[in-house]
């Protein structure tokens, strides 16, 4: 398919741009633009075309089942489209006057409200732009908390387990702190001797998801907090995967100290390709002095914004957060009220179903109920047949379904991370199983058919190693080189997809 | 509830397969004491008309730029967003889709996001951008890591013409990336190039805004060159939509790119979510953040577009990665794929044209004292209104106008500055009436 910019034209254009019968100033002439820059040049019939097509290329929840692990692919109600378009606040500043911006406000406090209430925490703030940076805020804020208490230099160690998404590493050294990893033991859990080995005067605290990657609840998770709390250190809850304890166990109650939200998982904001996505923290109250400014605050029946907060560690993302995605997770939450509880006993149900129909052609790493999610293992098809975790996942495209997460959980071998999420028909989970049945008996007699996979996308396998290493990341016009019929250098590698 | 889709028939079968009584023994592995023993304590569930109206009367309570007036900019501004944006963002694919893992699946976001890096590359004469940061202050804190790798030095210099906004979250950063922040003042609205020279001596990098926070235009290649010259990474963050009339920064020697996108293609949104982006030359490829759109051939030697030089990112690099950043702002980089493919080169030109020119007409028919008389502008400017700049905000949002931003809100020494924006939007009436209700606000 064209690029847009073969589609372009010179004097083709859209817009029309409005002319006030006014003088134009001239910009100084060594800051003026020499060549203008190569933006597209089309007529509107033709973008929407072009974006039309693109869109056809790609899949979505709305063109089928997409149990990608950990990333929680649930339907999005549209009513959450219609009123984040209401133009009072599509077309609000974020700088307006707080007279002027009370029903925002209003709403903004009415989420931290229910995140507090449903992760059983103290404070919230809305601020960070996604789960990642809602990590990084909630190590900064262990930070500010030691530094407060003299103890920053002592606590220099953040511990996380070796089911971890990347995300929480990642963080851990871009908040300035050490890594430290612990295993998981038999059952799926932390492994509670390896922590206790671990955790000293040094330890400023634990990154864990939970259930963790693994789909499983860590059985000895008030053990686990008393290990942190006893020796000073705080306990982080990676909340990727809340959308399998709303209303049945929260984080607070579990002895986190801080949780972030991934709103674009559990309370439905659209993943729009990659996203926005939203990532609220919530704390214990001994950690609300140091949370991000401002804080939405209500003082007699107004609301406004709190900059008043010596303590804080300042300013994450800018404005009060990504305003939009807020509007959509409170309609999200208004439309099942205290029954949030029931869409995570379906997510759970959903899950555990898949699993007792896949558990004996796909090997079962802990051989427990599952949470919303469950990891499988396609080991025994590549020893015995060759097949791997990434040829499982291309055929599955032949039948219309995005595939799971792959190579993920890292402590997994040919991991396949399933979540279905509640909103999913039974007709569709068994649809998906009766695929994975199939192409687990075709990898013995029709391993081909498997390696070639997919057979009906628009494009077939692509060669990842060839991109990276050539690395053309953008379109170069008259320049741009001709990759075509130098067909595949390399094989896609055995690297994570999703999660 | 009409977004789960189990009879009761389905549950009782799936339980069955499961070989469980209950749902409730599907949680055995969670401890009693953790168990959460009562309801949730929110409000009961809206039926949608309900939730409509609750919204609508929520939303209503928000004075928006279609109720009031406005001159609001500082930083998110109200360009007008084609209808093609709402047509195109409203496609159910592109809208529920997830980061492309799997191209095969994903060719069209993919393809999307090369065109969009393409289109940054362009504006900002850079060489590589990736899909998106979250939005313009974060893209400054990854401009800072990425210097700071680069160089091995740990000081950077940020203007204090530079967004409040984005300073802040610089110094939030600062102290888990090691840095020190450093900010050099602004002199009669403009950076001094011999003084940032001067203090970019050691450092990883400096940023600096143009258009600046005020409006004012920064002797921006001189900035670059005094950044050179002190072997330290000279950072632009730019407007997107003054690109068509101003030099790219890939054109007067900068090393990166950066800029908030939302005046290309979002809605104001109060802050978000909206688009930040980065860019910068080849050199500095490896240390970018994020992800990255490549080209390549499936096994047939068709052309197809991948996620590449994942070896950067989190999931492959753990703790060594160049950012944690995962989700990004990919369905608000695609709205601005789209409104400057709708805008092209020349629709880009002409509305900074009408920006510039509504702005200068604005500046004398205000004809209040300029807060800096001898500086070139693009579409905003700062005006002294004789006294503190909130008390004659209010008097004139009671007249139905917003007359802009109050400086004095970050800046000391500017009680009584006004800060105001005028987008293609606005109408030389609009500016009358603004005119009018300063006249009569002003002291």
């Amino acid at each position: 398919m064209k690029l847009i910019f073969e589609r372009s034209k010179p004097g083709r254009r859209a817009a029309a741009i409005p002319k006030p019968d006014l003088p134009i100033p001239e910009v100084p002439e060594d800051l003026r633009r020499r060549k203008p820059p190569r933006l597209p040049e089309l007529a509107e019939p033709e973008i929407v075309r072009h974006f039309t097509a693109l869109a056809d290329r790609t899949f979505g929840v709305d063109t089928g089942f997409y149990p990608l692990g950990s990333c929680t692919m649930k339907h999005n109600p549209r009513v959450n489209e219609r009123v984040v378009s209401l133009p009072g606040f599509r077309d609000l500043h974020p700088l307006q006057e707080e007279e002027g911006s009370q029903g925002a406000l209003e709403l903004m406090w009415r989420l931290q409200e229910i995140l507090a209430e449903v992760c059983g925490l103290d404070a919230v703030s809305l601020q960070p732009a996604a789960g990642s940076q809602g990590e990084l805020t909630g190590l900064m804020l262990m930070r500010a908390y030691f530094a407060d208490r003299g103890e920053a230099d002592r606590r220099r160690t953040v511990i996380t387990a070796d089911t971890a998404h990347g995300t929480n590493p990642a963080s851990v050294t871009m908040a300035g702190f050490d890594l430290q990893k612990v295993e998981t033991d038999a059952r799926g859990n932390l492994d509670l001797d390896d922590l206790r080995a671990k955790v000293n005067e040094e330890t400023a605290g634990l990154m864990l998801t939970n259930p963790s990657t693994l789909g499983l609840f860590d059985e000895h998770i008030e053990e686990v907090a008393a290990i942190f709390h006893d020796a000073g250190a705080l306990l982080y809850y990676d909340g990727a995967n809340l959308n399998a304890v709303c209303g049945i166990s929260r984080p607070g109650d579990m002895g986190f100290d801080i949780v972030h939200i991934n709103l674009h998982k559990t309370f439905s904001q659209p993943h729009g390709g990659g996203g926005p996505g939203g990532g609220p923290i919530a704390v214990r109250d001994i950690l609300e002095p140091f949370l991000p400014v401002p804080a939405v605050v209500r003082a007699d029946e107004r609301f406004r914004l709190d900059y008043d907060r010596p303590k804080s560690i300042g300013k994450v993302r800018g404005f009060g957060g990504p305003f939009g995605v807020f509007v959509r997770s409170y309609a999200f939450i208004r439309a099942y009220g205290p029954a949030l509880r029931e869409m995570s006993e379906v997510a759970v149900l959903n899950a555990n179903y898949m699993l007792a129909r896949l558990r004996n052609a796909y090997e079962l790493p802990f051989d427990r109920h599952c949470m919303h999610e469950f990891v499988l293992s396609a080991r025994a098809l590549k020893r015995e047949h060759g097949i791997t975790a990434l040829d499982v996942a291309k055929r599955l495209m032949d039948y219309r379904f995005h595939p799971p997460t792959i190579y993920f959980p890292l402590i997994v071998p040919e991991a396949l991370m399933i979540e279905p999420t509640e909103t999913e028909p039974k007709e569709t989970l068994d649809a998906f199983c009766d695929a994975m049945l199939e192409i687990a008996r075709d990898a013995a007699k029709n391993s081909k058919l498997l390696k070639d996979a997919p057979h009906h996308r628009p494009v077939r396998r692509l060669d990842e190693v060839k991109a990276a290493k050539r690395a053309i990341v953008r379109y170069q016009f008259d320049e741009h080189p001709d990759l075509g019929g130098d067909a595949s250098e390399g094989e896609a590698v055995e690297a994570q997809k999703g999660a | 509830m009409s977004y789960l889709s189990l009879t009761d028939a389905d549950r009782e079968a799936m339980l069955e397969a499961i070989g469980v009584a209950s749902v409730e023994e599907l949680f055995d592995d969670i401890p009693d004491a953790v168990r959460f023993g009562r309801e949730l304590d929110l409000e009961p569930a809206l039926p949608e008309a309900e939730l409509v109206a609750h919204l609508e009367e929520l939303a209503a309570r928000n004075a928006h730029t279609g109720s009031e007036l406005s001159f609001l900019g500082a930083g998110i501004y109200d360009h007008y967003v084609p209808a093609i944006v709402d047509a195109i963002l409203a496609r159910g694919e592109f809208l529920t889709a997830y980061t492309p893992y799997q191209p095969e699946m994903s060719q069209g976001v993919l393809q999307a996001i090369f065109e969009y890096q393409t289109v940054i590359c362009e504006l900002t004469g850079m060489d590589v951008s990736n899909a998106s940061g979250y939005d313009g202050t974060t893209v400054a804190a990854d401009a800072c890591y990425v210097a700071k790798h680069v160089t091995g030095r740990s000081k950077v210099v940020l203007c204090e013409a530079l967004n409040p906004q984005v300073r802040q979250v610089v110094k939030t950063y600062a102290p888990g990336f090691g840095l020190e922040v450093v900010e050099v003042p602004h002199h009669d609205g403009v950076t001094d190039p011999d003084e940032l020279a001067r203090a970019a001596e050691g450092a990883a990098c400096v940023i600096f805004q143009q258009p600046n926070f005020f409006g004012c235009l920064e002797p921006a290649p001189d900035l670059a060159a005094a950044a050179n010259a002190a072997e330290a990474l000279p950072v632009a963050h730019v407007d997107p939509m003054s690109l068509g009339l101003l030099e790219a920064p890939g054109n007067y020697g900068c090393a990166l790119a950066i800029g908030e996108g939302q005046s290309a293609g979002n809605y104001q949104s109060s802050g978000g979510p909206h688009y930040g982006f980065i860019a910068s030359r080849s050199d500095y490829i490896r240390r970018m953040p994020g992800r990255i759109v490549g080209e390549t051939t499936d096994t047939a030697g068709e052309r197809g577009y991948v996620l590449t030089l994942q070896t950067r990112e989190q999931h492959i690099r753990r703790e060594k990665a160049t950012s944690n950043i995962t989700t990004n702002q990919t369905l608000l980089a695609l709205a601005g794929l789209v409104t400057l493919s709708w805008l092209g080169p020349q629709g880009l030109r002409e509305a900074g044209e009408t920006c510039m020119a509504l702005a200068d007409y604005a500046k004398e028919r205000i004809g209040l004292p300029l807060l800096f008389p001898d500086r070139a502008t693009f579409k905003e400017f700062a005006v002294r209104v004789g006294r503190p700049a909130d008390e004659a905000i209010r008097a004139a949002r009671e007249r139905g106008v917003h007359p802009g931003y109050a400086l004095k809100r970050d800046y000391s020494g500017m009680e009584d500055a006004l800060l105001v924006c005028v987008t293609e939007k606005r109408t030389p009436a609009d500016i009358d009436r603004l005119a009018e209700v300063l006249a009569e606000v002003a002291a």
